[in-house]
């Protein structure tokens, strides 16, 4: 097992090189003298010349291309061209969101496109059958974007003052607020690893509220993260949905299936033990995929629940032509998508001991 | 491909070789399948508001229109609407324009979205598909290998970003969502070059002296063929959401183009006092989208020769 984790982590080092290729490429790509997009029109010669001489830009491309790939292996993805910042602080600040929003969007998908999977193979031409399937095809139809703007609709407007009443947008109530949790904890300016890890765990209003015992808090931004969660989660689940019946019906279809049927074992265990276990692999697969899918769901749900995570802040930076701020969201929303990648394949390994000797 | 017909005495050749017909059994499955019936009605009924927009839309889509009320609700005379009030199916959008007008002119634009992008990712897909999978080697290794770093970024986000490079606009979106689909076809048309390439079919072409070019186009790539017929369905259908989607963040198509996508985005703040101005453009988003992902599952079914004799 161990063996195959380290060979599938050596594989990843050519994607990861590719990755920063190619963000490294998309920007040297962009029209204009990077002196005048960064500095604005106004620059001089002379002012313009020091911008490259102290970033670099007069070296060679592949001298550039090393420094890129340096600075970013010591965490170091440049400063943001609007407000001057740290990217890497920006990320810190903006990633727990879209990780919390896509965690949950996962879970409701995954626990519910199983569930109604299963449901469908067991009562396969049935009417729940054809109604889940026909439900499916509609589910990966469905703009992200429009279903969450009918999802804040129906719970904010059609259902207001009734218990299923939920907040149409923002991150947290008014009155509620994230307490950093260097503040909480007494600890004066920490930097480094220790800052981005506490800016990580400050940020994740969640995590925040358990760490700092205030449940309200914890509460709160689970009740705000219901409805996003839902429309980013609706698609995948519809594929999971798909995926989980036809697998569960390969398998059923098999002798061994039935074996355990004349060997008189109750259906149900037949079902849990012998062919859920066997349809895992098809079902976890198109989990990992989906994870891509879920991110990209997380941008377009961001900006319409304003909610503050990477998403709507790329939106902000690509509109505001921020590319440093665009490169750095790319490569690390890239390298999660990997390496969510890497944990399905490790989880085949798992489920599968044949994977492990290939 | 085609099948010899066997020769049973009781019915002629013709017949015969009618029924066996590979092309003709896969069109039958395909309009015996129950989701691809419903896919092929509603594209139907899009075709036909995309060819004749001009003749079914009441208003211009792009001029507002006088003495209305902006973002006013629908007026339907069967539904009890006043007689002597100007009829308005869906309603009346921001820009005092009618919506309907607008989402029958945005059919048009949705299908030239999803076949233009397609085509040029099949285009650009298959060449390289069949240079790597026909030549392989180190060249294999290089596009391939290329093609997975592309795969590597959740595909709107690279879209995204290749917008932020190009600039907003329609063009430039298609060019994007264009090569984020490329991938797909190439690791397609590449699988289906290298399930043949080594069969006896192909050495004995070559035997008889074709060239590689000839056997490369005549014998290898319509193998590709039926895989690409499905996958190019399905990919019209993810085409046409992520314009939609790059529309509606404002870096797609610009005012005032009848894109659906864009129409969502620009009405996206009033769903609470006009929700019809969002329901509507997303209902035609998801039924277009829809109707190609249901006749991708058909095709699929129908062109697959496992199932040809259960007849779904």
């Amino acid at each position: 097992m161990a063996q195959f984790l380290v060979r599938r982590l050596f594989l990843v080092l050519p994607v990861l090189l590719g990755i920063l290729l190619v963000t490294f490429t998309i920007t040297r790509l962009v029209p204009g003298d990077p002196c005048y997009v960064m500095l604005g029109e106004h620059a001089t010669e002379s002012t313009c010349n020091e911008f490259k001489a102290r970033f670099g830009l007069d070296k060679s491309l592949p001298e550039q291309f090393i420094r890129y790939v340096m600075n970013i292996s010591q965490g170091d993805f440049g400063n943001s061209l609007k407000d001057r910042r740290p990217i890497t602080t920006i990320i810190a600040e903006r990633l727990p969101m879209t990780m919390e929003l896509t965690f949950f969007a996962m879970m409701f998908a995954s626990v519910f496109g199983v569930v109604l999977g299963v449901v469908s193979a067991l009562n396969r031409n049935s009417f729940i059958d054809t109604l889940t399937m026909l439900g499916a095809n509609i589910g990966v139809s469905m703009p992200v974007f429009w279903l969450g703007l009918l999802l804040a609709y129906i719970f904010a407007l059609v259902l207001k003052d009734t218990p299923f009443q939920l907040p149409p947008s923002g991150r947290l109530s008014a009155g509620m607020s994230l307490v950093p949790l260097a503040k909480t904890w007494g600890i004066e300016n920490p930097t480094g690893l220790k800052a981005f890890v506490l800016s990580l765990l400050s940020y994740s209003a969640i995590l925040n509220g358990l760490l700092t015992g205030n449940y309200a808090l914890t509460l709160d931004a689970i009740k705000h993260l219901l409805l996003p969660a839902t429309a980013v989660g609706t698609i995948s689940l519809a594929v999971i949905a798909r995926m989980t019946r036809s697998a569960l019906l390969d398998v059923l279809g098999q002798d061994f299936i039935r074996t355990a049927r004349a060997k008189g074992l109750k259906y149900s265990l037949v079902i849990q033990r012998h062919a859920l276990r066997n349809a895992l692999i098809p079902i976890v697969t198109i989990i990992g995929i989906q994870t891509g899918g879920l991110l990209s769901g997380a941008v377009l749900t961001e900006t319409i629940f304003s909610l503050p995570g990477v998403g709507s802040r790329m939106v902000d930076a690509i509109l505001g032509r921020d590319y440093p701020v665009v490169q750095g969201f790319s490569v690390v929303i890239a390298l999660i998508f990997v390496f969510t990648n890497l944990i399905v394949d490790a989880s085949y390994a798992y489920l599968d001991p044949r994977v492990r000797v290939k | 491909m085609t099948q010899q017909p066997a020769s049973v005495p009781v019915l002629s050749a013709e017949s015969i070789q009618q029924r066996d017909n590979p092309y003709i059994m896969t069109v039958r499955r395909l309009f015996q399948h129950r989701s691809a019936q419903l896919g092929m009605a509603l594209l139907g009924i899009l075709i036909i508001c995309a060819i004749f927009a001009e003749q079914i839309a009441p208003f211009d889509p792009i001029v507002p229109l006088k003495n209305v009320k902006r973002r006013d609700v629908a007026c339907i005379h069967l539904l009890g609407c006043p007689a002597e009030q100007q009829e308005h199916l869906m309603g009346i959008d921001g820009n005092s324009r009618d919506l309907f007008s607008r989402i029958i002119f945005g059919a048009r634009l949705s299908l030239i979205i999803g076949i233009s992008t397609v085509s040029f990712a099949i285009i650009i897909g298959c060449f390289l598909g069949a240079i790597a999978g026909f030549i392989g080697g180190w060249l294999d290794d290089l596009i391939m290998r290329s093609l997975d770093v592309l795969m590597a970024f959740p595909s709107l986000l690279l879209a995204i970003a290749i917008v932020a490079v190009l600039g907003p606009g329609l063009i430039n979106a298609l060019l994007a969502i264009a090569i984020i689909e490329i991938p797909i076809f190439a690791r397609v048309v590449r699988a289906s070059v290298l399930s043949v390439k080594e069969l006896d079919f192909i050495s004995a072409s070559r035997s008889l002296g074709a060239s590689e070019l000839r056997i490369l186009l005549t014998r290898i790539l319509p193998n590709a063929l039926t895989p690409l017929i499905v996958q190019g369905t399905l990919g019209i259908a993810s085409a046409i959401l992520s314009a939609a989607a790059l529309s509606f963040l404002g870096l797609g198509a610009e005012f005032p183009t009848p894109e659906w996508g864009l129409m969502l985005g620009e009405e996206r703040n009033s769903v609470f006092n006009a929700p019809h101005l969002v329901f509507f453009p997303g209902i035609a988003i998801m039924l277009t989208v829809l109707s190609f992902n249901l006749i991708g599952d058909g095709l699929r079914d129908a062109l697959d020769p496992r199932l040809a004799n259960h007849g779904a």
